[in-house]
């Protein structure tokens, strides 16, 4: 469904990226791992268009997206969760959905999908009359991730959704990660969280100073004693 | 009662200010910019409404749409040809460039039909004395004030209720985010100018039809006083542009019907001061900022 073949990804004369290769098959969870400031969210923001990568090309469904407009790839089927979750704070939780869907047309479609989120998330469904910046971060979260299925996407980017949430609170967001999943939508799932990103995924990337260092099924990371060593904490 | 005639010239000058502050704030909240040419945007939609009246007899409202149409468009040139390759630069380079706009609308608007000023037609408006309540207000004050309120409200809608006024806010919050939701940013931030210089177009018209004179930088001091409005009410937020023009106006009204209409002037510079020393964030604004 989406590859990416060797792009190099620039800040000026900061180089990021360095011929980072990475794929996603329909219908899988992959998460990628790797410590701060190893490339992650570039390469997310590089997939969803808000970078233009240098050398190499994405390629989505057969064609290639790379350096097209973000609003083209949202367009096509891609959907970003930003890390930070970067909700319009100063707009209601259903105008944030809204703006989710703000490439669609088809009313109805977007009625149901505004009850498909809200039963996904009945927190967002009372509070939604509420301007999002007074959401507690978990609400946030919800939101950002329902923001981003209201553009109904058939490949979900996350980035770091567990951050800064309680433990009880990551575990209700993997578990709606799952669910996301198995109404078959594709996701590709950043996180320094390893451990709860391993046990949902299907296969993972390991990303270090702008390069992937290991990759393989979720259970081959979980076992590898470089992952367990540097990103699971030994246990 | 010489008090509350002072109010309503108060009010009516002070929503002539808030129109011309909304483009300001707008403008501001979407690509943190003070466009400094947008009083000359006021001024050209005065002149073209003039033009509308005096060549084309046309009557006040035909004229109000086309300088609002042509506002639009003007303020839409400006962005695209001086501001949007300044994207990224330093924000003094597009200061120094928004003086430059500025000085090249006032001047090229000289040397097109030259620096002596027009008598406005004033009687596109009835121009009547109603008694209301033992005042008697001029009718063209009423009417003026009822189309500065439609505007606003009009404004208020576009907002709240549109889908492009949607993506305004999403844009002026988190231009990123707004990306990422497929909105296109540089259109998004077109229609703010054009909305926001189709205000001050319409405030151009009005202010001519109210002060009947008009010249070519005629559009400075209005310009800067609805900048200070825009202040005042907290630079970036709409209504606080609304109720920053109308205190602006009043006090200015009160300021000169108490007999001291030499610091008419001067007033709008104090509160200036006094806003930025006191409360930089303007009177709705959070004095902090949140970023989460
Ligand atoms: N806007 C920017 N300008 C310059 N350098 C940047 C910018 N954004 C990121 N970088 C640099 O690029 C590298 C990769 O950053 P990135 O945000 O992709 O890391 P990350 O893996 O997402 O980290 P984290 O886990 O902290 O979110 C870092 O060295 C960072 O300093
Ligand atoms: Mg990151």
């Amino acid at each position: 469904m989406l590859k990416v073949e060797s792009i190099d990804v620039f800040y000026g004369n900061i180089q990021a990226l360095k011929g980072v290769s990475l794929e996603v098959k329909n219908g899988e969870i992959v998460t990628l791992i790797g410590a701060n400031g190893a490339g992650k969210s570039t390469l997310l923001k590089t997939i969803s268009g808000l970078l233009k990568p240098k050398q190499g090309d994405i390629l989505y469904e057969g064609t290639s997206i790379a350096g097209k407009a973000a609003q083209t790839i949202v367009k096509q089927g891609i959907s970003h969760v930003p890390e930070g979750r970067r909700i319009f704070a100063n707009m209601t939780v259903e105008e944030n959905l809204e703006l989710g869907a703000f490439l669609r047309k088809d009313k109805q479609e977007i009625q149901q999908d505004f009850e498909k989120v809200y039963h996904l998330f009945p927190r967002l469904y009372e509070r939604r009359k509420q301007l999002a910046g007074t959401l507690s971060g978990g609400e946030q979260q919800m939101l950002a991730i329902g923001r981003s299925l209201m553009a109904r996407p058939r490949l979900l980017l996350l980035d770091e959704p567990s951050m800064g949430l309680a433990p009880l609170l990551v575990k209700t967001i993997f578990r709606i990660i799952e669910e996301i999943n198995s109404f078959g939508t594709t996701i590709l799932l950043v996180e320094q969280n390893a451990h709860m990103a391993l046990s949902v995924a299907d296969r993972a990337y390991v990303i270090e100073s702008g390069r992937v260092v290991l990759s393989g099924t979720a259970q081959e990371l979980n076992a590898s004693e470089q992952v367990k060593k540097a990103y699971l904490g030994g246990h | 009662m010489e008090l509350i005639q002072q109010l309503v010239n108060g009010i009516s000058l002070g929503s002539i200010y808030a129109l011309i502050a909304l483009g300001y704030t707008m403008v501001y909240g979407i690509v943190r910019l003070i466009n400094f040419a947008h009083g000359d945007v006021f001024m050209i939609g005065s002149f073209v409404g003039f033009y509308a009246v005096t060549s084309f007899h046309v009557g006040f409202f035909p004229a109000l749409l086309l300088a609002m149409v042509s506002c639009a468009i003007l303020g839409v040139c400006i962005e695209r040809i001086a501001y949007k390759p300044l994207r990224n630069a330093t924000r003094i380079a597009v200061l120094i460039t928004a003086i430059g706009v500025s000085l090249l609308i006032e001047y090229g608007t000289i040397y097109l039909r030259g620096a002596q000023p027009e008598a406005y037609p004033s009687t596109v408006l009835p121009d009547k004395k109603i008694e209301v309540l033992g005042v008697t207000v001029n009718s063209q004050s009423l009417l003026i004030l009822g189309v500065s309120i439609v505007l606003m409200i009009l404004l208020q809608f576009i907002v709240h209720k549109t889908k492009i006024g949607k993506a305004m806010r999403a844009v002026s919050h988190d231009a990123e985010a707004a990306r990422l939701m497929g909105i296109n940013v540089d259109n998004t931030i077109s229609a703010t100018f054009a909305i926001g210089s189709a205000l001050a177009g319409a405030a151009g018209v009005i202010f001519g039809i109210y002060y009947t004179k008009i010249d070519p930088l005629m559009g400075i001091i209005p310009g800067l006083k609805a900048f200070v409005a825009a202040v005042l009410g907290g630079i970036g937020i709409i209504p606080g542009a609304m109720v920053g023009g109308l205190m602006l106006g009043v006090i200015e009204s009160l300021v000169s019907g108490l007999g001291y209409s030499l610091w008419r002037d001067g007033v709008a510079f104090i509160i200036l001061i006094l806003i930025l020393i006191f409360r930089p964030a303007g009177l709705f604004g959070k004095n902090v900022r949140e970023k989460v």
